[in-house]
């Protein structure tokens, strides 16, 4: 019997993914938008303020682990719109009213982002290198800085599920999007800390963007990673695996309303 | 006598500090269209949502198809499809991907999927639009795409929540159309609507919710009968005589327009009747009216024989 049920919930996940895949592919905006985005932050720091800002490397190699947060970030808080648009238009009502299981919606939506995500980061990435980003990074890096943006990507995506059910309209769920997208720029993401007033640097070292982004450029380009690994992967695990509890708690605390 | 496939046994549904449900109780057949008849806010929507599993009442029972609401509530999902207000189906898929989707979401056999799919398509009318997204199709295409997805799974019972509101004329017609025929293949169908004249073309059997409970039920001819079929609205010159004609006529009386309404059975005599009453007081009314009875006239009538005294109705 278990292993049926565990059989459905897996086919449940894949055919709700399938559904946000095809969403992907009809509503190019998004996908142009969480590309665009960055690319074009990308451009702009590395063209416009990029010359008066002195990092001791490359300024292209400083920012472009930056640009790569920004984008995974953006990328994946757009899930809290998807998930309150099914909230709000019925479809979510139907489906419980089903013998689905309950947490694959939420995991479609999930591996929704993961796809999107990976599509957008490429991209940039390949952008990034044909305007000069050279990253020396073995392949043992670029599996990490893999595992790393993967964590990155769950955790955020998650957090936005919670947003997504929280809120009562796509307004307010968007309103997330600029929570996570401007987050890195108090962080080391764009300049380094050390030119911010005291109290702005306290916060900026003591954020979770930065141990992940001074991980990022340590994996990318070599930089000393020093504390920030460990700090990475508590900082997101941990918010991952409270942002799951969260998620389907409520999501299963809304059938009692 | 047979069991009924929906049994609900004084339910209670409380929000905040609002009852919206009052110790609600009613019973309803197999493969018969029941209607629940109320106006905004009366509590059908929480009705409903709470025998497809939604939402949980506070007190109460309830059986559909001899399972347990709450103890057997996947069972229930089994039986059961829902057709919420909103049309919820997928935007940016077109009406057979959202099929597909659902059929496999209700664990079909992935070629069954297909070939029901296609006919529903086809039952529905919606084979032109097959594979157009669905944000191109007008409101009552979206809604027989929603009831056509309420059927794959081959329910026994079927939740439309005000599946007409929205709807112009003619495609209101046609939901009609296909609402009887499904009864007709013998599922049982629970329907809510704010329209008298819905619940009278399509129901076997009605009841009335008011502030969270039944206050009526029967069929459509029962229900009509206690109103009268026809009224006769009179509507007088000013407060005094409108006073003085209710003293008279004991009717259904409206203080904002001046006007009282009678139950009727349509004929001359009953008029004349009327008239000769407040003749023979002296009096005139300014002008007179026949109708048919609204669903405003039941709840006036069924509303007033709890209460003395006008109802202010809003």
């Amino acid at each position: 019997m278990t292993n049926t049920k565990w059989y459905w919930a897996i086919s449940d996940g894949w055919n709700m993914s399938g559904r946000s895949l095809r969403h992907l592919f009809r509503n190019p905006e998004t996908i142009f938008l969480s590309v665009g985005l960055p690319i074009t932050l990308m451009l702009l720091f590395v063209y416009v303020f990029g010359g008066a800002i002195q990092t001791g490397t490359a300024y292209i190699n400083y920012v472009v682990p930056g640009v790569i947060i920004t984008c995974v970030g953006y990328g994946s808080s757009i899930t809290a719109i998807s998930v309150t648009q099914d909230m709000v238009g019925g479809l979510f009502d139907r489906l419980r009213s089903m013998p689905v299981h309950p947490a694959s919606l939420l995991v479609g939506h999930v591996s929704g982002s993961f796809i999107r995500n990976i599509m957008a980061t490429s991209l940039v990435i390949l952008v990034a290198i044909l305007i000069g980003f050279r990253p020396n990074a073995s392949l043992m890096e670029w599996l990490q800085v893999i595992g790393v943006l993967s964590l990155f990507l769950f955790a955020i995506s998650w957090l936005a599920v919670i947003f997504g059910l929280l809120a009562n309209s796509v307004e307010i769920a968007s309103s997330f999007t600029f929570l996570i997208m401007f987050s890195p720029y108090i962080s080391s993401a764009f300049v380094p800390t050390d030119t911010m007033p005291t109290w702005l640097q306290w916060f900026a070292e003591y954020q979770p963007m930065t141990p992940l982004i001074e991980t990022m450029r340590g994996l990318l380009i070599g930089t000393p990673i020093n504390q920030y690994g460990w700090l990475t992967v508590v900082w997101f695990g941990g918010l991952l695996v409270i942002s799951l509890f969260i998620a389907i708690h409520l999501f299963n605390r809304k059938r009692s309303q | 006598m047979e069991q009924p496939i929906i049994s609900v046994q004084n339910m209670n549904k409380t929000y905040g500090k609002k009852n919206v449900l009052n110790g609600l109780s009613f019973d309803i057949n197999r493969g018969t269209i029941f209607a629940l008849l109320g106006e905004n806010g009366a509590g059908k929507t929480t009705t409903v949502r709470i025998l497809s599993t939604l939402i949980k009442a506070d007190r109460g029972t309830a059986t559909i198809a001899g399972h347990d609401l709450y103890r057997d509530a996947n069972k229930v999902r089994s039986v059961i499809s829902l057709t919420g207000q909103h049309a919820s189906v997928d935007e940016l898929l077109t009406g057979k991907e959202n099929l597909i989707l659902m059929g496999k979401l209700q664990h079909l056999n992935r070629k069954a999927v297909i070939a029901r799919a296609n006919s529903l398509l086809e039952q529905f009318d919606l084979l032109e639009a097959a594979n157009k997204p669905v944000k191109t199709y007008s409101g009552g295409m979206r809604r027989r795409l929603d009831i056509a997805i309420s059927l794959l799974g081959t329910p026994e019972i079927i939740f439309l929540d005000e599946p007409t509101t929205g709807l112009d004329p003619r495609s209101r017609m046609n939901m009609w159309k296909l609402i009887s025929e499904l009864a007709k293949s013998g599922v049982t169908i629970f329907l809510t609507t704010q329209y008298l004249d819905e619940a009278d073309q399509l129901a076997d059997k009605l009841a009335i919710i008011h502030q969270g409970r039944i206050i009526e039920e029967g069929t459509a001819e029962e229900l009509k009968s206690l109103v009268g079929e026809e009224k006769i609205e009179l509507t007088f010159h000013d407060q005094i005589s409108l006073d003085k004609a209710q003293d008279l006529l004991n009717g259904q009386i409206n203080k904002q327009n001046l006007s009282i309404s009678l139950s009727t059975d349509g004929t001359a005599s009953s008029l004349r009747n009327v008239l000769n009453k407040l003749h023979s007081n002296h009096m005139e009314p300014l002008s007179i009216n026949f109708r048919k009875p609204t669903l405003d006239d039941v709840f006036l009538q069924l509303t007033k024989r709890d209460r003395e005294g006008v109802l202010q109705h809003d």
